[in-house]
C-alpha cells in the first residue's frame, strides 16, 4: 500500500458524478495506490464492463491487472481465493447478482472461511462487485436481491452503498478490508436516485447531495451507518435503492420519520438501530428482496430483543414478494410508495 | 402439471425404448478379480517430447501410460530421469515414512485419539515424487491425501499429529477436521474438505505469480471422482485461457468413497484425455511408479516454468485402503482388488529397483521401517503430550470466535460472552 495522506474532504475539489463514476473513481485510486489491486469478471477488459464500471481501467493500468474472464462465476471466484492466497488484492466483478450462484461454494466455503480454517495462514482480502436489485425491467435473472445469502454466511461483510458518495468511500475502504466483502450495487440507482414513483420523470445525481464526491482518496468504515434524515416519529432501516424511496414516501406522508441507511449488512451498526428506535418506538423495515428469511427479519428479530419496551408498535417489515421477480409485472412486486405507505399508516395509527 | 403420466411415451416404430446406463463397477464383495481387460503397456516405450512442445503432441501420452520401471525393476526409455541413487533412497524413505504415519494416526483414530484419519496407502510415490519434482518454494493445492507432499518437504510430524489429534498445540487451533493441514512457511494450501475447490484456486495462484513476473509455478491436486465437479472445468477452462503457469493433478486412485471412476466418466475415456480438448498438455502415468510419476511432475514444472502452459497429468493408481476411518471398502469392492492391482506397490516397486542397481538391500529396508515405526511413534507420544481430542487440552476457549473476521464485531463478541457463560455451567472446572 502506497503511503499517502487521505485528502481532507473539506478541501478535496467536489464534483458531481453518478454512482457508476464514483465507483470507477475508486476502482481507478486503488488500482493507483496499490500494485496488488487486479480486477477480473466477464467483459470488464477492454470494454469496461456492462455497466461501464471499469471503463477505462484496462487501458490505464494494462491487460495484466484488468482482464475479462470466461463466463465462470465459480473460476472467477476461486481464482481471486487462489490470488489472494500469493498476496493479491481481487476485486472481481460478477456482471449481475442473479449470477452469483456459480461462485457461492467458493464464496461460502473457501473466501469466507479461509482464515479461520488456516488460523490466519492465509486470508481472502477479495471485494465481489456486483450490481443487483431491480426496477430495470431486468426480469427474473436480472433484477435480485440476494443479499440475505451472504449475511447468513459466517466471515462475508456485506455492503450496499445508496449514493455515489458513499459508493466511492465504502468501495474504497472494502478493497483495503482484509475480510472477504460482498459489494452490491443498487443499479436502479447507478444514474440517479430513485424516489420508488416508476411513472415520474426519472432524475439524475447532478444536484442531489449523495451525487457530490470529492476528488481523491477517502473512505467510509464499513459497519458504519448513516443517518439520512434525523426524525422523532419512525425509524427506518433500510439501504440500496430503498433508501430513496422511503425518503419520498414519508416525505409526501409528511412523517417525521428518522431514516437509517444501513450501508453495511454485516458487520450491522447495532448502535445506530438501537440508538434510533429506543428515541422513535416505531420501526419500518424495508429491503427489495424476497420476505421469507430476508435480511429485515434478521433486523426486526435484532429490534425485537434490544428494544423491546421502548416499542410502542410492532416491527414492520416492507419487502417484495416471495415470487420469482416478474417482467412484466415489475412495479406490481417492487415495494413501493403503496406499500410502504400502508406500513407507516399501521405503524404510526395509534 | 405435464399433460399424461409419466412414461406414457409414443412407441416410435420399431424403435427399442430408451436405457439409461448406470455404471457398474466390475467386481464386488467377494467377486474373483481379473484385470486382463485393464491395457498396462510396458514400460520405456512412449517417447517424450521437448517440454515447450505443442499441446496437441502429447495426445498419445494421454491415452497410453508412461511407465519408467520394467518388469525387471530396471528404469528403461526416455522418460527415465536418471536420479541418483542418494536420492531414490531419500524418494523410498519419505514414501515408507509415509505409510508408516498412516498406519500409526490410522490405529489412533481406532484407539478414540481422534475423531477421523484418512491413508493415502498405495498412492504414495504420487505426492513424494511430485515433491521432489517442484521446487520448494512452489505452491502446492493439495486434496487430502498429499500428506506425502507435507512430509516431503520436512513438515514436522509432531505437528501433523497436533493437528490430527486437534489439541492444544495444533497450529489451526482445533478448527479442522484431522488431515485438512495448511502450511504456509511450506507452500502448501489449507485443505478444504469442499472437493475440487482448491483446483481453480491453484490456477489463481498461479495466475498471479505470472501477473507479478515471479518465477514460482503452482500444483493442484484433485481426485478422478471429484474432477466431476465444476470446479474442474473452471481450473482447466481458466488455466488454458490464461497459460498459466500450473500442474494440475488428477489422481485416478479408482474409488470416490463406493463410487468407481466410471461415476466420473472413466468407462469412456482416460481422464487424462480430457487436456486435449482444453488445448492443455496432457500426461497419463503409471502412478505407482515414482519414476515416472517423478519424470512427468518434472516435465510439466518445467514446461510450467517455461511459461509454455499448463499440464493435466492423471495418475493411474489404486486407493488400497478406505476413503477414510469412516467406512468400510469391504462392503463395497472386492478384497482381490488390492492384491491383483497390476501396477504393484509403489514402494516395493522402488525397493526392488534400489536392489536391482545394488544399492539396496532387504536388510536396509527392514532397519529403515524399525527406524521409521519409532520416529512416528516418538513423534505422536510428543503430540500427546498436549492432548487428543475429547480430552482437554484444547485451545483456549475464546479462539473459537476469533479469524472468523480480521477484527470481532459485536455480534460475535455476544455470542462469545454466551459461549463463556455456558462453559462456566457445563464445565466449571474449565478455567480458559
Amino acid at each position: 500500500m502506497i503511503e499517502e495522506n487521505p485528502v481532507s474532504l473539506h478541501d478535496a475539489p467536489i464534483r458531481s458524478l453518478n454512482m457508476i463514476e464514483a465507483i470507477n473513481d475508486a476502482l481507478d485510486i486503488m488500482m493507483a495506490r496499490d500494485p496488488d489491486v487486479v480486477i477480473l469478471g466477464e467483459d470488464v477488459g477492454y470494454f469496461g464492463g456492462v455497466f461501464r464500471a471499469t471503463a477505462g481501467l484496462q487501458k490505464k493500468f494494462g491487460r495484466n491487472r484488468v482482464f475479462d474472464s470466461p463466463i465462470n462465476e465459480c473460476g472467477i471466484i476461486g481464482a481471486a481465493v487462489g490470488m489472494a492466497a500469493y498476496g493479491l488484492r481481487p476485486v472481481p466483478e460478477i456482471q449481475f447478482a442473479d449470477y452469483i450462484y456459480p461462485g457461492l461454494d467458493q464464496l461460502i466455503s473457501e473466501a469466507a472461511r479461509m482464515r479461520y480454517r488456516s488460523a490466519g495462514e492465509f486470508t481472502s482480502p477479495i471485494t465481489v462487485r456486483s450490481p443487483f436489485g431491480g426496477g430495470i425491467f431486468g426480469g427474473q435473472t436480472h433484477s435480485q436481491s440476494p443479499e440475505a445469502l451472504f449475511t447468513h454466511v459466517a466471515g462475508l461483510k456485506t455492503v450496499i452503498p445508496a449514493t455515489p458518495h458513499d459508493a466511492k468511500g465504502l468501495l474504497i475502504a472494502a478493497i483495503e478490508d482484509d475480510d472477504p466483502v460482498i459489494f452490491f450495487e443498487p443499479k436502479r440507482i447507478y444514474n440517479g436516485p430513485f424516489d420508488g414513483f416508476y411513472d415520474r420523470p426519472s432524475k439524475t445525481w447532478r444536484g442531489h447531495a449523495g451525487g457530490q464526491v470529492p476528488e481523491g482518496y477517502y473512505s467510509i468504515p464499513l459497519g458504519k451507518a448513516r443517518t439520512v434524515r434525523e426524525g422523532s416519529a419512525l425509524t427506518v432501516l433500510v439501504y440500496g435503492t430503498m433508501v430513496h424511496v422511503a425518503e419520498a414516501v414519508l416525505a409526501e406522508k409528511g412523517v417525521d420519520a428518522e431514516i437509517i441507511d444501513l450501508r453495511t449488512l454485516v458487520p450491522l451498526d447495532i448502535e445506530a438501530v438501537e440508538k434510533s428506535v429506543e428515541k422513535t418506538g416505531r420501526c419500518l423495515v424495508i429491503h427489495e428482496a424476497t420476505r421469507t428469511s430476508g435480511f429485515g427479519a434478521e433486523l426486526s428479530a435484532l429490534v425485537q430483543e434490544r428494544c423491546f419496551y421502548h416499542l410502542e408498535a410492532p416491527v414492520e417489515r416492507v419487502t417484495g414478494f416471495d415470487t420469482p421477480y416478474p417482467h412484466s409485472l415489475e412495479w406490481a412486486y417492487f415495494p413501493g410508495p403503496v406499500r410502504i405507505g400502508e406500513a407507516v399508516d399501521r405503524l404510526m395509527k395509534d | 402439471m405435464a399433460e399424461g403420466p409419466v412414461g406414457s411415451g409414443t412407441s416410435r416404430g420399431n424403435l427399442p425404448p430408451l436405457d439409461l446406463h448406470v455404471p457398474e463397477p466390475r467386481y464386488r464383495p467377494g467377486d474373483i478379480v481379473d484385470y486382463s481387460h485393464l491395457p498396462i503397456p510396458p514400460a520405456g516405450q512412449l517417447g517424450r517430447p521437448d517440454e515447450t512442445c505443442d499441446a496437441s503432441e502429447t495426445w498419445p501420452l494421454t491415452t497410453e501410460m508412461i511407465r519408467v520401471l520394467d518388469e525387471q525393476d530396471r528404469a528403461v526409455g526416455p522418460w527415465d530421469p536418471h536420479l541418483d541413487a542418494e536420492t531414490l533412497r531419500r524418494m523410498l524413505r519419505t514414501m515408507a515414512l509415509t505409510r508408516a504415519f498412516d498406519d500409526r494416526m490410522y490405529r489412533g483414530q481406532r484407539q478414540g485419539k481422534t475423531s477421523f484419519y484418512m491413508k493415502c496407502t498405495g498412492e504414495e510415490a504420487i505426492s513424494i515424487a511430485s515433491a521432489h519434482a517442484l521446487s520448494r518454494d512452489d505452491m502446492v493445492f493439495p486434496t487430502y491425501r498429499q500428506q506425502g507432499i507435507l512430509i516431503a518437504r520436512g513438515y514436522p510430524l509432531v505437528e501433523m499429529v497436533n493437528q490430527i489429534f486437534s489439541n492444544r498445540a495444533d497450529k489451526l487451533k482445533g478448527r479442522q477436521l484431522p488431515v485438512m493441514y495448511s502450511a504456509r512457511d511450506y507452500g502448501f494450501f489449507s485443505i478444504s474438505g469442499n472437493l475440487a475447490t482448491q483446483l481453480p484456486q491453484a490456477v489463481g495462484w498461479a495466475m498471479a505469480s505470472a501477473i507479478k513476473g515471479d518465477t514460482r509455478i503452482a500444483t493442484g491436486f484433485v481426485g478422478e471422482g471429484s474432477s466431476a465437479e465444476g470446479d474442474f472445468h473452471a481450473a482447466m477452462t481458466f488455466a488454458a485461457v490464461y497459460n498459466a503457469p500450473v500442474v494440475l493433478n488428477l489422481v485416478n486412485n479408482q474409488w470416490a468413497i463406493s463410487s468407481f471412476s466410471g461415476f466420473a466418466g472413466a468407462e469412456r475415456t482416460t481422464f487424462a484425455a480430457r487436456a486435449a480438448g482444453y488445448g492443455i498438455a496432457g500426461l497419463r502415468v503409471d502412478g505407482n511408479d515414482i519414476l515416472a510419476v517423478y519424470a512427468a511432475a518434472r516435465w510439466a514444472a518445467d514446461r510450467a516454468r517455461a511459461n509454455a502452459g499448463p499440464t493435466l497429468i492423471e495418475h493411474f493408481t489404486y486407493r488400497a485402503e478406505g476413503h477414510s476411518t469412516s467406512d468400510d471398502p469391504g462392503a463395497y469392492r472386492s478384497a482381490q482388488e488390492r492384491e491383483e492391482w497390476p501396477l504393484g506397490d509403489p514402494i516395493m516397486r522402488l525397493k526392488r529397483h534400489l536392489v536391482a542397481l545394488g544399492e539396496w538391500s532387504e536388510e536396509q529396508q527392514e532397519a529403515m521401517d524399525r527406524e521409521l515405526v519409532e520416529e512416528v511413534k516418538v513423534a505422536t507420544k510428543e503430540a500427546e503430550k498436549n492432548g487428543v481430542l475429547g480430552h482437554g487440552l484444547h485451545h483456549p476457549f475464546h479462539t473459537m470466535f476469533e479469524d472468523v473476521f480480521e477484527e470481532l464485531p459485536w455480534h460475535l463478541e455476544e455470542q462469545a460472552a454466551q459461549a463463556i457463560r455456558e462453559r462456566e455451567i457445563k464445565w466449571p472446572e474449565w478455567k480458559d
